[in-house]
């Protein structure tokens, strides 16, 4: 059995937020005087992760999935609750713990602007006490896996947006860390150097057993990568497992388009029992609920006259998106 | 073991930022030109004469603002501006989980920036003996290797004193506020507008139980040849590197422990 590499424990975390009045009264108010109050955004959660398991946190913009990770790779302190990354506590940040992970921010870059991404990932590697011989085979490794080669001699103000994220990658995992926290990798990318980097990340995870802890506003990253989700609403965990589990429960239906031979089939299957969605001519969609497909199906092949027939899988997005609105979704 | 993180991380950090620098080279040679206040100073001092009032020659006294010139070249610090505009940024946020403090990136990069001006300051001094030729002179190896001692020493002072400004980004976001404010003792008290000993003796007394002094007066008092307690203002230096460095780890660790990663 794998073992757990991130345990958590009734984490909690809260900032000192201040506000302010509009208007000028506001303003002086707020020069004299600043109210500050004290905010909750993570709320007593806890979860484990097991070695080399893929992991997505889904919530809304400002549901807390940031802060978990920022907690997790020690960027910041909790205030509450255990944890434990890799037998660590994350916050001391102890150089032999800051070697095992990597905190890859969509948005944010580490790489020297003005610079060819090479000589930032010498520098890293030093940072990293490798030998220049090692740095220079896992960048060959990892350029090839990343499919950059010209581009490492290349200013990083002049790359394109998808090279840059490339490079990034590059840079933040010269160490080879085992744990990956990506915030949001995928960023701004088009849906080639999305899709390329998904695969790079399946492959890595492959080849060296990497944990990943995800969070992303694209479904299809969290769909190919993570059998596994977290769901943050509000700073709490409203559903942690299967993401095909999930997705079922929240989906229990799937819609069937069949075109039948003749006007009176549709009349017949509009009246078999099924629960009709729509009908034109020909053609009636029905839903069925997911555990009784198969056999629906057989009975609708066995008894009508059918020309054609499509399942449709409800959008991800969509169903996603209901968690994520929805304060009190029963999971 | 410290050897070998000097060798091999401090050196590579250095060589990269020497290369970043020589992408602004221009830049660097205009900060380079912006730093000749000693310059009008000195202009200030003869044309009135003053230099007589505290017994110093015209000679020693432009010798003196050449080599404050060159001490402020080579002790300018400016990581307050940086630190705050990354931790602004979010910048901060992949260097703090790196086996590295971030300082030491800012500390590589002012190393690099001051390899970088060193042709351009040496230009700008061989124009200074052009109009000035009754100036030159040739320190010794001894006092050219103290006064080297003296200007990183005084370089150290400075990036400390920034760089506890700079850590106080944690709690307020305008730290660089607080830097302006300490820019007016340094100013005044540093020896880069007058030598320090031309204050009064009751007010001189209290500046030197302060950094400044230390910070421009005392290298270049020494760099020109001008008498001085080398042993002493050396150990005032190393002193205030002393006192200033826990102070520097303290404030780290209690703002790291603030800090929120806002902007990332």
């Amino acid at each position: 059995m794998e073992k757990n590499i991130i345990d958590v424990r009734n984490l909690s975390k809260s900032f000192d937020i201040t506000s302010k009045e509009p208007g000028l009264k506001g303003t002086i108010k707020h020069f004299f005087r600043r109210q500050t109050k004290s905010l909750k955004v993570i709320k007593n959660i806890s979860f484990e992760i097991k070695e080399g398991e893929i992991v997505g946190f889904l919530g809304a913009n400002g549901a807390g999935k940031t802060t978990i990770l920022k907690i997790l790779c020690g960027l910041i302190y909790p205030s509450e609750g255990s944890i434990l990354v890799s037998g660590y506590l994350p916050f001391r940040r102890k150089e032999n713990f800051l070697k095992k992970i990597t905190l890859i921010m969509g948005q944010k870059q580490q790489l020297i602007w003005d610079l060819p991404p090479i000589e930032s990932f010498y520098l890293n590697a030093s940072i990293y006490d490798l030998d220049k011989f090692e740095a220079k085979k896992r960048i060959k490794k990892l350029s090839e896996m990343l499919e950059i080669d010209e581009e490492l001699f290349i200013p990083v103000r002049k790359l394109s947006l998808g090279q840059r994220m490339k490079s990034e990658l590059l840079a933040a995992l010269i160490h080879e860390p085992n744990i990956l926290f990506l915030d949001e990798p995928t960023l701004g990318l088009d849906i080639n150097a999305q899709r390329n980097l998904r695969k790079f990340l399946q492959k890595y995870n492959k080849e060296t057993n990497a944990t990943i802890c995800l969070t992303s506003h694209y479904m299809k990253d969290i769909t190919s990568l993570c059998k596994r989700v977290i769901c943050v609403h509000n700073g709490t965990i409203s559903y942690d497992g299967e993401l095909d589990l999930l997705l079922r429960k929240l989906s229990p239906v799937k819609e069937i388009l069949i075109v039948c031979r003749s006007e009176e089939d549709v009349i017949k299957l509009e009246n078999s029992g099924f629960s009709v969605k729509n009908k034109n001519k020909n053609e009636i969609t029905i839903k069925i609920e997911n555990n009784s497909i198969t056999s629906s199906l057989k009975t609708i092949l066995n008894n009508f006259d059918i020309e054609d027939l499509y399942i449709n899988e409800p959008p991800v997005d969509e169903i996603i998106g209901k968690i994520l609105i929805k304060k009190d979704y029963d999971l | 073991m410290i050897s070998s993180f000097i060798n091999h991380k401090i050196f590579t950090l250095l060589k990269v930022q020497y290369s970043n620098m020589l992408e602004y080279r221009v830049e660097i040679a205009l900060w380079a030109i912006s730093g000749i206040i000693p310059f009008f100073m000195l202009n200030i001092w003869t044309n009135n004469n003053l230099n007589e009032s505290i017994n110093i020659s015209d000679v020693m006294l432009s010798r003196y603002f050449l080599c404050a010139f060159f001490v402020r070249q080579f002790s300018v610090v400016w990581v307050v501006f940086s630190f705050e505009e990354d931790s602004l940024m979010g910048k901060v946020s992949p260097y703090l989980i790196q086996p590295l403090n971030p300082f030491f990136r800012y500390f590589a990069q002012h190393l690099a920036e001051q390899i970088t001006r060193f042709p351009f300051a040496l230009i700008i001094a061989f124009f200074f003996f052009i109009f000035n030729p009754e100036s030159i002179w040739i320190p010794n190896i001894g006092i050219l290797f103290l006064s080297t001692i003296s200007t990183f020493l005084s370089f150290l002072i400075q990036f400390l004193i920034q760089s506890i400004v700079a850590c106080l980004c944690f709690w307020t976001e305008k730290a660089s506020s607080i830097e302006r404010l300490l820019f007016i003792p340094t100013l005044f008290l540093s020896g880069l507008l007058a030598p320090v000993v031309s204050f009064p003796s009751y007010v001189k007394s209290w500046i030197y139980l302060t950094p400044f002094p230390y910070l421009i007066d005392f290298p270049a008092n020494l760099l020109s040849g001008n008498p001085i307690n080398v042993s002493g203002g050396l150990f005032m230096q190393i002193l205030w590197i002393l006192l200033l460095f826990p102070i520097f780890k303290k404030i780290w660790f209690a703002g790291t422990k603030k800090y929120t990663a806002m902007g990332s």
